[in-house]
């Protein structure tokens, strides 16, 4: 079970004044469990990339296949596939509409056509997991803060139960602290239900503590495409498409570059807290 | 998807009917409009046709894009084309069945229909080369002189460029909260019309909210840039005619001269006999 992309090509407003290639011949393999950060400027085409995973773009060339059934040939469940690959938009609190948080994450199960006691035991699952206390359940949307409303949207999809959840920018707009929430919570998920997870994001910082592959968009093209440590050795490149690498990356390259033997992979502030640890045991 | 509609149909381009104030291109249409109905002659239809096509050529938009307008009103044409072929009376030309097709109906139904194609296709050219926005600065100028009798002409032009930019903005909203919700397995087509007018819900209630929240935040910006009205207020691009805009007033004039002289010369009609 996994996702495969094949040669997909997507032009926005094709044939008007305002074409533009979105996509170009991606080739990517999805397998299942992986938490994989996807990551790219602005307009890179992160975001269309992943709308093509459910469906909810179709391919202008190439194909999608969803355990190995090409999903734009004819008659293809797409409601299906939808439920199968949940995809939690940017800013997703934006499509809360229900009178109450409740109501509104029982939505997701409910267009799935389950019976009323197996939606309400989704949706409790749902909360559950994304941390909300049980007290915010009958309050209207509208009255919760922008985390918890983030948190009430990530949960409509969860209690779908999808086996790949699709994330796009989930912490745009948090606080630090609202942020790292949201993404331990993303990785417990990970962690408990063993569903494939699709990080999107435009900062190393967030991705790199976290997913065990990368991949890097530029211009609709993927750039890079392999573990953290493989992505980062190409850090003064990243720079060039406008990222960058975790600070980290740079301080162990000046601190090699000053001639200490300190490894460069190292990714997180505690592998690099440990290279350094050990640089200064040899030394001294 | 959604995002293909383009609104206000501006095509961007470098040229001079671009660059003209859009007050020029606004007295442009309605002189071109004018005279289509103005004259009956035939010369005039060529004088009309010579000066589209060189007005469309300097333009450098398209003509495809020109002729998309037509599509809307391709029904409209068949119905005026169809009455005025069978209903005029006359000399008589063609008989089908109950029917009478007279010369006199076949001339008015002709004239009728490059009227029609001419009149949209004028004022495309002007929607194509204008922003919206330049094109309610260009009615606020050119309106000015109606405040004198309290008509708010400031606030209206402000109310139609705020609602110009805000629909491509809304139609991409829409877009998007119906995407989010059709990943939650929301369904907008099928059903009955009761059944789908109920699945709108999920998606009119946050655009509403979305509306809303946009108008607010807008609101506030406006305010906290001094915004207060039109009394008093200087414009970033004041509109200034140009050597180019007086030009073109020039040769709308020249237009109407030419258009009255073919009109009366009978040109085509000593052609046709010979």
């Amino acid at each position: 079970m996994s996702i495969k992309i094949e040669h997909l090509n997507y032009v926005y407003s094709e044939g008007t004044a305002f074409e533009r290639h979105a996509l170009r011949d991606v080739n990517l393999e999805l397998p299942d469990g992986q938490f994989i950060g996807v990551i790219g400027h602005t307009g890179s085409g992160k975001s269309t990339l992943i709308q093509h995973l459910n469906g909810l773009l179709r391919g202008t060339s190439g194909a999608v296949y969803y355990n190995g059934r090409n999903i734009y040939e004819e008659g293809y469940p797409m409601r299906e596939l939808r439920s199968k690959v949940g995809l939690v938009f940017q800013y997703p609190e934006h499509q809360l509409f229900e009178v109450d948080v409740f109501t509104d994450v029982c939505f997701g199960p409910k267009n799935l056509g389950l019976s009323p006691e197996e939606v309400e035991r989704r949706a409790y699952e749902a909360l559950r997991q994304v941390g909300l206390k049980e007290k915010h359940y009958k309050k209207s949307p509208f009255e919760l803060s922008g985390g918890q409303k983030r948190r009430v949207a990530i949960a409509g999809i969860l209690a779908m139960e999808p086996e790949v959840l699709v994330l796009d920018e989930p912490t745009a707009g948090l606080d630090p602290r609202g942020r790292d929430d949201i993404l331990d919570q993303v990785a417990k998920l990970h962690a408990e239900r063993h569903i494939t997870v699709i990080l999107v994001s435009h900062s190393m910082e967030d991705i790199a503590r976290y997913v065990e592959r990368i991949i890097v968009m530029n211009k609709g093209e993927v750039r890079y495409d392999g573990a953290p440590r493989e992505v980062f050795q190409h850090y003064q490149e990243l720079e060039q498409i406008g990222l960058a690498a975790p600070q980290v990356t740079y301080l162990m390259h000046d601190l090699a570059g000053q001639g200490w033997p300190v490894d460069t992979d190292a990714t997180t502030v505690e592998e690099a807290a440990d290279s350094i640890y050990a640089a200064l045991a040899k030394k001294c | 998807m959604i995002r293909d509609i383009t609104l206000g149909q501006f095509y961007p381009a470098d040229s001079v009917i671009h660059k003209l104030d859009p007050r020029v291109k606004l007295a442009g249409t309605m002189v071109f409009i004018v005279s289509l109905f103005a004259f009956r002659a035939p010369e005039a239809y060529v004088v009309a046709t010579l000066a589209l096509a060189a007005v469309i050529r300097l333009s450098k938009v398209p003509l495809k894009f020109m002729l998309k307008g037509l599509k809307s009103i391709l029904m409209i044409l068949m119905i005026t084309v169809v009455f005025n072929l069978f209903l005029i009376p006359g000399t008589p030309v063609l008989r089908i069945w109950k029917l009478t097709i007279t010369q006199e109906g076949i001339e008015t139904a002709v004239f009728m229909a490059i009227r029609l194609v001419y009149l949209i296709v004028g004022s495309s050219v002007m929607t194509l080369t204008t922003t919206p926005n330049s094109l309610t600065d260009g009615l606020e100028k050119a309106l000015r002189p109606l405040k004198k009798i309290h008509v708010p002409v400031h606030e209206i032009s402000m109310i139609m460029s705020i609602a110009l930019r805000f629909i491509p903005i809304l139609l991409e909203e829409t877009d998007k909260i119906m995407k989010a919700q059709m990943a939650r397995g929301a369904d907008f087509d099928s059903g009955n019309i009761i059944q789908k007018a109920k699945n709108m819900v999920p998606l009119l209630v946050p655009l509403f909210i979305s509306a809303f929240r946009r108008a607010n935040d807008l609101a506030m910006a406006m305010e906290a840039r001094g915004y207060h009205g039109g009394e008093g207020r200087t414009k970033m691009k004041p509109l200034i005619y140009a050597k180019r805009d007086k030009l073109a007033y020039l040769s709308m004039l020249c237009y109407l001269v030419v258009m009255f002289l073919a009109s009366r010369s009978g040109l085509v009609e000593r052609l046709l006999g010979l």
